[in-house]
């Protein structure tokens, strides 16, 4: 496992561009194994876009530094990111029609862990997170996201954080579009992947999620910055209060 | 379920699995360009019946007098130089019927493309057909105890003349157009078969095709026969070197399918990109009876070929699973022809294209119900792939629909090999080329599932190859 004293993540002055927008304008996070961070804040932020740069989206410009485990990761392609043991749940899982939930997984297994699993392996440890996640086995033949329901593709974004047993993920808004009893399934993948030393951020507007997953550290976010940082206690007060009671403007040094 | 090919494994191509050429040192060859010598010459080395001599002269002047097609890629078809193109190369002495006997040089390169392998391991009967003859033919005997005929076309005619008299050019008439004609005028090899009524031919039967020559013409005709309640399933395959100067294959394939019969005809066809593959296939499907083209289109320079089946007893079924890679410098010109005469009949089609780099795919349909036809259904589906910027897709779907009785479907889709699915794939740890193969191969899935398992793995691999640094 990684040196403790060393945070899985970790990213500086980080600013982001799409064409010549500045949609995110100088962001520092430093997240421990096993930590869950929450980051909450308004549609149109910029969260989406963080998330994306920061596992080396192309179609964004990324200036700052990132770091895996205390390794500079900044340039890397999203490929070389995910093999390092970086994790993106995507808010809008893309389909790959024609692939199968479970060769797509296999092929990912393999690339992310460097070596062919044996297929009846694959299978059985497979079967079994799915079961974790109450999926139906018959799910693995089905084409990737192909007309998935909303709670269905997050199911599958959980399912893959639990397989390729990431360092860190980033989840962007996998809470949302689910019913309750989904929800309560993809907290426990959540939880269960926090147990095993994933440091993770939780993108979300919803204090919701937050019911079944504690985090250790809130962050609001707003007009592309992080405007405060607090504890557990901050998304109840957002959820009290909204997000007008905090001024992008006044943002500077939290 | 379709396993991911490795990336690792890319590095083979064309050139090297099926671009060798042997030495052209043949037994007998016509000389350059097309006249009534030389359509006399090959009927004669065939020792052929009259009408057969008469109907390859009366198909010269037909193909004479007719004009170049004035659609589908008009600039590419106008470079073939007629005159010089060599129609018929004969390499070996005789057929053979053991791989032993048939001579070494020849043998060798069936034996490179896996052909006697497929043959031991899956197939009911093999035709392997080198230049303009077939050089290696052989049958299970269980077929033939069942009444199979299962021939090269030329021994068919010799041994069965009555009845490939009866059905030759019944379903695709000399002046089809104008690449039929020139077929129909010098025309060699391509298999006949005829499965008699309610007879099963439960395992595949292959011809095998391969150009050796350069500036060569194949011109293979194949006559299949269902009878009734019968059902066979018929698979091709091409190659040919790769040369700097074109070569030219047209074919023609008719298909019978009599009351209740099924076929399937399945095609990979993987020429080099200098061939241009000009072919005509049409199949006529009576009452009750199935006829299903499953058509893979790879390589070649210029392809124009649109399966058709007319149907013409109640109830009969009709369907065109095609897909197409047009790589660099390419045009696929593809698609199907579905003619309704008869009530209650259906048709399917479904055609996906690929066009890379400078690539071109077109699709061109036609389905036509007459008046009368009640009750018909069709649906047509066309998917197009496009990788890079470059990349090209046409689509010229028609429907003349004469009956107001009919259920017809069409929908045709262009999706981008795009930025969002290969990020999202990379961000699973793929390498952007294995995430692009990934892509394609989920693409032409549907495809690859109807196809012997075999040649699902041979397809994948293919394509594979295709993909090769298709980055941008
Ligand atoms: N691909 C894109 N092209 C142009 N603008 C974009 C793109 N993606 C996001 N944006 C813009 O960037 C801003 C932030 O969006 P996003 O990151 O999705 O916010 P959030 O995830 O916080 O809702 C919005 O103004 C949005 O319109
Ligand atoms: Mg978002």
């Amino acid at each position: 496992m990684s040196d403790s004293s060393q945070p899985v993540f970790s990213c500086k002055d980080v600013h982001v561009w799409i064409a010549d927008k500045e949609v995110v304008k100088g962001v520092d996070l430093e997240i421990s194994a096993g930590e869950i961070h929450a980051i909450m804040g308004p549609n149109g932020s910029g969260k989406s876009t963080l998330a994306n740069a920061l596992m080396g989206h192309p179609a964004y410009t990324l200036e700052g530094t990132v770091k895996l485990a205390g390794e500079d990761v900044t340039s890397l392609s999203p490929d070389e990111k995910a093999r390092k043991g970086m994790f993106l749940a995507f808010q809008y899982p893309v389909a790959v029609p024609g692939v199968t939930v479970a060769s797509f997984l296999r092929a990912a297994v393999s690339a992310v862990r460097g070596t062919e699993t044996p297929v009846r392996e694959f299978r059985k440890e497979l079967l079994s997170r799915m079961e974790d996640l109450a999926m139906d086995p018959a799910f693995a033949g089905r084409y990737l996201n192909d007309g998935f329901s909303g709670g269905e593709k997050k199911r599958l974004e959980i399912l893959q954080l639990l397989m390729l047993k990431p360092r860190f993920a980033l989840l962007d808004e996998t809470d949302s579009g689910l019913d309750i009893d989904a929800l309560k399934v993809v907290a426990e993948g959540i939880n269960a992947a926090a147990s095993q030393d994933v440091g993770m951020v939780l993108v979300t507007h919803y204090q919701r999620l937050l019911n079944y997953v504690r985090p250790h550290v809130v962050h609001v976010f707003m007009d592309g910055r992080i405007v405060r940082t607090g504890g557990p206690e901050l998304a109840l007060e957002l959820e009290e209060r909204g997000y007008d009671w905090l001024e992008p403007a006044a943002a500077g040094g939290v | 379920m379709a396993s991911t090919p490795k990336v690792a494994d890319i590095g083979t191509d064309y050139g090297q699995r099926y671009g060798f050429h042997d030495p052209e040192e043949y037994f007998m060859r016509t000389p350059k360009g097309l006249s009534h010598e030389v359509v006399e010459a090959i009927s004669r080395l065939k020792k052929e019946p009259e009408w057969m001599r008469e109907f390859r002269h009366k198909a010269l002047d037909i193909f004479l007098a007719k004009p170049m097609p004035t659609w589908g890629d008009t600039q590419m078809l106008s470079e073939i130089d007629f005159d010089d193109i060599t129609y018929y190369v004969r390499a070996t002495e005789k057929q053979e019927t053991s791989w032993e006997d048939v001579p070494e040089n020849v043998k060798r390169t069936f034996d490179r493309l896996g052909i006697p392998e497929a043959e031991r391991k899956f197939l009911a009967g093999v035709s392997a057909q080198y230049e303009s003859e077939v050089v290696y033919h052989s049958v299970k005997e269980e077929l033939t105890k069942q009444g199979v005929i299962f021939l090269d076309m030329d021994s068919g005619l010799r041994e069965h003349e009555e009845l490939v008299r009866k059905h030759f050019a019944t379903v695709i008439p000399i002046a089809d157009n104008k690449f039929a004609a020139l077929n129909s005028a010098v025309w060699s090899g391509g298999s006949f078969i005829y499965v008699p009524k309610n007879t099963e031919v439960a395992i595949p039967l292959q011809a095998y095709f391969r150009i050796n020559a350069e500036r060569m013409g194949q011109f293979e005709r194949t006559l299949i026969i269902a009878d009734e309640g019968a059902k066979v399933h018929y698979i091709e395959g091409c190659t040919a070197p790769v040369y700097s100067t074109n070569s030219l294959h047209s074919a023609v394939v008719e298909l019978i399918a009599m009351k209740g019969a099924r076929i399937r005809y399945t095609t990979i066809q993987n020429w080099s990109n200098n061939i241009y593959n000009l072919v005509t296939k049409r199949a006529v499907a009576w009452e009750d009876a199935v006829v299903e083209w499953v058509d893979g289109n790879l390589g070649s320079k210029l392809t124009m070929k649109y399966p058709a089946v007319i149907l013409k007893g109640e109830r009969a079924h009709g369907e065109v699973l095609s897909i197409a890679f047009a790589g660099p410098g390419q045009h696929q010109d593809a698609g199907a022809k579905m003619t309704h005469l008869a009530p209650n009949t259906t048709s399917k089609i479904t055609s996906k294209s690929i066009s890379k780099g400078t690539g071109r795919a077109t699709y061109r349909g036609l389905v036509k119900v007459r008046k009368g036809a009640s009750g018909c259904k069709t649906s047509v589906q066309c998917d197009a792939l496009l990788i890079g910027e470059a990349a090209r897709t046409d689509t010229y779907p028609t429907m003349e629909i004469a009956e107001d009785q009919v259920r017809v479907e069409h929908e045709a889709r262009v999706s981008k090999l795009g930025d969002e699915q290969l990020f999202y794939l990379r961000s699973r740890g793929l390498k952007d080329d294995q995430a692009r193969l990934m892509i394609v191969n989920g693409f032409i899935e549907p495809f690859v599932k109807e196809l012997p398992m075999e040649y699902a793995v041979e397809l994948n691999r293919l394509i594979e190859l295709e993909m090769e640094g298709s980055v941008g």
